[in-house]
């Protein structure tokens, strides 16, 4: 039974009942897997659908006038460029340019967004987020503990999801949204995700959270063969790995910052000022030390999380996330290296329990999908 | 529950050994292999290499973890399961069959006997597992 002080998402007696080997995951009671294990987990994901409970995800709205210069001024992505109905990743930075969290911004109108931050980080956010209000006209509420969230992912997504909705998902662009309702229930139906696939998040009422995830499970046929499998955490880990997506606290961290991390895309240096701008035009200026690779061992050996990097026996650099990747059937990762380094092909050791592997650095995303 | 042949001894580090002789064939036990989830890669000793009471002879990799290995017995490794390179997966679906690591001479063959009976081991899981 989980420790009292653990918190819960609506969905945790549904992963228990569903054989959830559940762990403490930055003070939520989750499932790390159910029965059928990480590699079928990611498998059914790669190649049919997965389920993920992802309600432990922070949402924070942003209302009023003045709510798209406070958010442009407190990330790093350009919020004018955004549309009604779409959506972008994002990094709130701190003045030193670091990653203060990593998010996606939704515009639901000229006076309304949408904040979606890591479980985490949601409480460190929150007061980052109020405590740099200046005298704009704008409410911002922690809405966290009211939705419930609910990925739909893989190949066969949007077409398990198509059965419950009248709404015409082909319609929806990837990283755009729209209001609709799911098997009865009033939802945000938003096409992103966390896995390197097609699919949907889906944002409802806490309330009914059991009865979308059950219908989604019966929906993707799940106990029969070629069904929708529900994801735990460890699934959805090695998925956003192998698709070279960052994870807060291992590539992105308050001392991080987003152009280390290859984030360059989402840090719009050029829009005009925000919280942290300045660090990182000087940073850039004066040249980026360090940066994000994927590498993949080039002999046996599986490098893990802080693993040491060496390049001619001399310290250069750390693993930020390591994992055998199930689908590519290698063993992969993230690592800080030199600038001067992080280059295709560059050959590396990591210190892997003491032992000295070889590696090489490799292009990322390791995994595409194939459209 | 978890599957504890009762022919078989045992440790508080769930590993399991099968005595034949003077020889030790050690591997992990069911429970091991559910608390590690999905194994990918098992590393290996050479045959000839030696190791003391409950030294590391090697590991056991999971997607998410790692595990090492101990023996309760001293003596030198006589024979390595190379298949588990191949299809380290074994671990997880034949813990106690085919999916011994190392065979191993033993040292002192009396040291086996101190390990924990198939009846100790289930008693060990039940109060601390």
């Amino acid at each position: 039974m989980p420790a009292d002080n653990l918190k819960k998402t609506p969905l945790n007696a549904a992963h228990r009942e569903l054989g959830g080997k559940m762990v403490d995951f930055g003070g939520w009671d989750m499932p790390v897997q159910y029965t059928a294990g990480v590699i079928e987990e990611h498998m059914a994901t790669r190649t049919r659908a997965g389920l993920f409970d992802v309600s432990h995800m922070g949402e924070i709205w942003v209302e009023g006038e003045d709510a798209i210069s406070f958010v442009n001024r407190l990330t790093t992505n350009d919020v004018t460029k955004l549309v009604d109905g779409q959506a972008h990743y994002s990094a709130l930075t701190n003045d030193k340019g670091g990653v203060v969290d990593d998010l996606l911004v939704y515009r639901f109108d000229v006076d309304k967004l949408l904040l979606v931050v890591n479980a985490g980080t949601t409480d460190k956010d929150w007061d980052w987020i109020t405590s740099r209000t200046q005298d704009e006209k704008i409410t911002l509420t922690n809405a966290s503990a009211d939705y419930c969230q609910i990925a739909i992912q893989g190949p066969k997504a949007v077409g398990i999801l198509k059965t419950l909705t009248e709404t015409n998902l082909d319609e929806i662009k990837y990283y755009h949204f729209t209001m609709g309702y799911v098997d009865g229930v009033e939802s945000i139906l938003s096409r992103t995700g966390y896995t390197g696939e097609d699919g949907f998040e889906i944002y409802a009422d806490e309330k009914h959270a059991r009865q979308l995830w059950d219908k989604l499970l019966e929906k993707g046929d799940y106990g029969k063969d070629n069904g929708i499998l529900p994801c735990g955490l460890a699934a959805r880990n090695t998925l956003r790995l192998e698709s070279a997506m960052s994870l807060y606290g291992h590539e992105l961290a308050d001392d991080i910052t987003p152009l280390e991390a290859n984030l360059g895309w989402i840090t719009k240096l050029q829009k005009g000022d925000f919280v942290g701008r300045e660090a990182l035009v000087k940073k850039k200026e004066s040249g980026i030390p360090r940066l994000v690779v994927g590498f993949e061992m080039t002999q046996p050996g599986i490098a893990r999380d802080n693993c040491d990097v060496y390049i001619n026996d001399r310290l250069v650099g750390y693993v930020t996330s390591g994992s055998p990747a199930p689908f590519l059937k290698k063993n992969i990762g993230l690592a800080f290296l030199p600038t001067e380094f992080a280059n295709e092909g560059q050959e590396i050791k990591i210190d892997v329990r003491g032992k000295h592997l070889s590696a090489k650095v490799v292009p990322t995303p390791f995994y595409k999908r194939k459209k | 529950m978890s599957n504890i042949p009762e022919n078989l001894r045992y440790t508080k580090d769930h590993e399991w050994i099968k005595v034949d002789g003077d020889v030790a064939s050690i591997g992990i036990t069911d429970y091991a292999q559910h608390s590690l989830g999905d194994v990918v890669y098992v590393d290996l000793p050479r045959v000839g290499d030696t190791f003391g009471t409950h030294e590391a002879f090697g590991s056991v990799e999971s997607v998410k973890a790692v595990s090492e290995i101990f023996t309760p017995v001293a003596g030198e490794v006589v024979d390595v399961n190379e298949s588990l390179n191949d299809s380290p997966d074994k671990v997880n679906s034949d813990p106690y069959g085919d999916s011994w690591f190392v065979k191993i001479k033993m040292a002192n063959a009396g040291e086996a006997d101190a390990m924990l009976s198939g009846e100790e081991y289930e008693e060990y899981l039940s109060a601390n597992a």
